[in-house]
């Protein structure tokens, strides 16, 4: 018996299952503190509308078209992977990228412009989003390793120029009766992401495609990557101690710029995933940046900083996003959920403290468990 | 030209107010990123106060009020932030990201149930304040004197004084340079880092309203204040944490940022056919190459960002 003791103790010391805890109290503070906002707004039809945000495609009571919304919440979800990847490994460098959501402007604006101006294929178009929102990062990385600029800062002032340019780039290939670029699959069918068939998982949603499989993949690679490699190894000691990684050899100053161009291109990618689907056009009118890379942040740090958990954290985001499509907008509006995650979010940072107290008290117990078999030694 | 001044000198007292609010929150220890939602904040509590005043409130009243809204706003926002850095000693970047986007969907959040309360079929996330603004603003010839333009000259010389004349101030930035040694000689490190972070609040909220009441009489809180307490960080960077250089800088941006507005009635401006967006994005621009040229040699606070650990040496 006192084995098993121990064992939960060690198993509630193991730093995973810590994680995992604290991302769940998080997000079931979170939640309750939604609630008591929608309590405060409208009494009558709160507990409706957080288990509306819960359900999300449930609500649909048919099997096939529940199936295919899910598929939309999944499409939507690569992305949000793909940007939280971004910012976890920036942040396991020691850099904050914030500037996810303007490299996810820029690749959205790269795919796009191939896609309708040049007529390119995908793959190009892809490629595309990659190089321009690495290239963007970079910046942000050149200007942090030479030039001592925060990479917060730089890379709020990126977003906001790459909103406008992207804005300004493709008023030329828009809709001319509408805000909006051209559809992709009208104008150039090739560019859509092949779904191999992919669609007929999800009641024919035809949105779903190869970057499902590949959102995950990336996931795995990006994992292999920070632990597996001697790159990931350089690139988190950089992280960790600039001086000390430059007195041991290592080019601190390329290794900052390098993880830039790697977040910036995760990023990128996430925006053609989600662009290339055809799922939503551009709106060239718009005045405030998409809010995906900002939910990256969430997703990040609700997945306990590690890719896997990432996975799982966007599509939890994604998720309560999507159904804040489906509370009663007669009460409330669907923004309730953007609220909610940017509370985790907050409520993340007190996930180090979280962890101090658990070890603290798990401590405390050991200690009385000690003194208790002392005694009973004695007697 | 007279536009471009009074443009000019409303966005300065934008960031000179917010500006100062980050400086006096780093110089006692803790990086405030949160700012741009202190300001959402600020913004949100005077125009629903200036929404719900009648017109015929007297025009000091309505300031007053206007600002202790936003004050208050502000102040009990900036809380969040100091209970989690200073208390719970949570990843400041982190925290005020959060502050980013919690203020702006709590906005949108409050604003849309105030405008579904008053018609149902109201959803947009705007305040319009069309009659009660007019108090804020008085004319002068064609020049449009905003009293916050006052506020904001009071704040940037109070600041200076308390910052460098002060025992509290010189105490709050000893906090922020070596908070053990702080600490030795008696200082409540933790009591100052949170004078410091609710100062902030106070002048971002501050700062908000002023923003959203600069030139427009509705605000669409959906956008925000659309990256304006980053420019003012970026500000206090290139003012180098001190308030008159604080000053200068928020001039110098306050400029960039009005010929956006006011660029078309510039004959030489519009002949070079430059499009609107590159007029919005200069401000950007300009605080891109201003802090890669100012950021090498940073008179930043050295313990900026570190939670205080009494332990450590």
């Amino acid at each position: 018996m006192n084995n098993e003791k121990k064992s939960k103790g060690s198993l509630l010391r193991n730093g995973a299952v810590q994680s995992l805890l604290a991302s769940i109290v998080c997000i079931i503070i979170g939640l309750l503190i939604g609630y008591v906002v929608l309590l405060i707004i409208n009494p009558a039809g709160a507990a409706g509308a957080i288990v509306a945000i819960l359900k999300n495609f449930m609500y649909y009571p048919s099997a096939v078209k529940a199936t295919q919304y899910f598929g939309s919440t999944l499409v939507k979800a690569c992305p949000l992977l793909l940007c939280s990847l971004s910012v976890l490994f920036a942040y396991k460098v020691g850099l904050f990228n914030i500037g996810a959501a303007g490299q996810y402007v820029a690749g959205a604006g790269a795919c796009l412009y191939f896609a309708l101006g040049f007529k390119m294929p995908w793959y190009v178009c892809v490629l595309a989003a990659v190089v321009v929102a690495a290239a963007l990062a970079a910046i942000s990385g050149i200007l942090k390793a030479y030039c001592n600029v925060n990479e917060v800062i730089s890379c709020i002032m990126l977003n906001w120029i790459a909103l406008y340019v992207v804005n300004m780039l493709l008023s030329t290939v828009k809709d001319p009766s509408s805000p909006y670029s051209l559809a992709l699959g009208s104008t150039n069918a090739a560019a859509a992401l092949p779904t191999l068939g992919l669609e007929k998982l999800f009641a024919n949603n035809k949105y779903v495609s190869i970057a499902l499989p590949l959102s995950v993949l990336v996931a795995i690679l990006v994992w292999i990557l920070l632990e597996k490699t001697k790159l990931g190894y350089e690139l988190k000691a950089t992280g960790l101690n600039k001086q000390a990684a430059k007195y041991c050899g290592m080019k601190e100053k390329y290794n900052i710029i390098l993880t830039m161009v790697i977040a910036g291109a995760l990023s990128g990618l996430g925006a053609a995933f989600y662009y290339l689907t055809g799922v939503e056009q551009w709106a060239v009118t718009q005045t405030s940046i998409p809010g995906m890379g900002f939910n990256g942040i969430a997703a990040a740090f609700l997945g306990g900083l590690h890719p896997i958990g990432a996975i799982f954290s966007s599509y939890f985001i994604q998720h309560i996003t999507s159904g804040g499509a489906y509370v009663d907008k007669s009460m409330y509006c669907s923004q309730i959920s953007d609220f909610i995650s940017a509370l985790i979010i907050y409520l993340c940072g007190f996930v180090f403290f979280f962890k101090l107290w658990m070890n603290h008290m798990l401590d405390k117990r050991e200690e009385k468990r000690a003194m208790k078999e002392e005694k009973g030694g004695e007697a | 030209m007279l536009l471009l001044i009074q443009y000019t000198l409303i966005f300065a007292s934008v960031l000179i107010l917010v500006a100062l609010g980050g400086c006096f929150s780093e110089h006692s220890g803790v990086i405030n990123i949160g700012l741009e939602g202190i300001m959402v904040m600020g913004a949100l509590g005077g125009a629903l106060m200036l929404r719900f005043l009648s017109p015929d409130t007297p025009a000091i009243l309505i300031i007053l009020l206007v600002m202790l809204a936003s004050i208050a706003c502000g102040m009990i926002y900036s809380l969040l932030l100091a209970v989690a850095a200073i208390n719970f000693k949570a990843d400041q970047t982190l925290v005020g990201t959060a502050l980013n986007l919690l203020g702006t969907a709590a906005a949108v959040v409050v604003v849309r149930a105030i405008n579904m309360a008053s018609d149902p079929n109201n959803v947009s996330s705007t305040v319009s304040y069309i009659a009660t603004k007019k108090a804020l603003l008085v004319r002068i010839g064609g020049f449009e004197f905003n009293w916050f333009m006052l506020v904001a000259l009071l704040a940037l010389i109070i600041s200076y004084v308390v910052l460098y004349k002060t025992r509290f101030g010189l105490r709050l930035m000893a906090c922020g340079e070596h908070p053990q040694a702080a600490d030795s000689v008696g200082i409540n490190v933790q009591k100052m880092r949170y004078a410091g972070v609710l100062i902030s609040g106070l002048l971002g909220g501050l700062g908000g309203i002023v923003y959203i009441t600069a030139g427009v009489s509705e605000w669409k809180f959906e956008n925000g204040v659309a990256g304006f307490g980053f420019l003012a960080l970026a500000v206090m960077i290139f003012g180098q944490w001190k308030p008159v250089n604080i000053g200068l800088a928020a001039l110098l941006f306050g400029l960039f940022r009005a010929l956006s507005n006011v660029y078309t009635g510039f004959g030489a401006l519009v002949a070079l056919h430059i499009p609107s967006t590159v007029y919005n994005m200069l401000p950007y621009i300009i605080s891109l190459v201003v802090l890669a040229f100012t950021s090498q040699k940073s008179r930043a606070p050295k313990a900026e960002g570190i939670p205080y650990d009494k332990g450590q040496r």
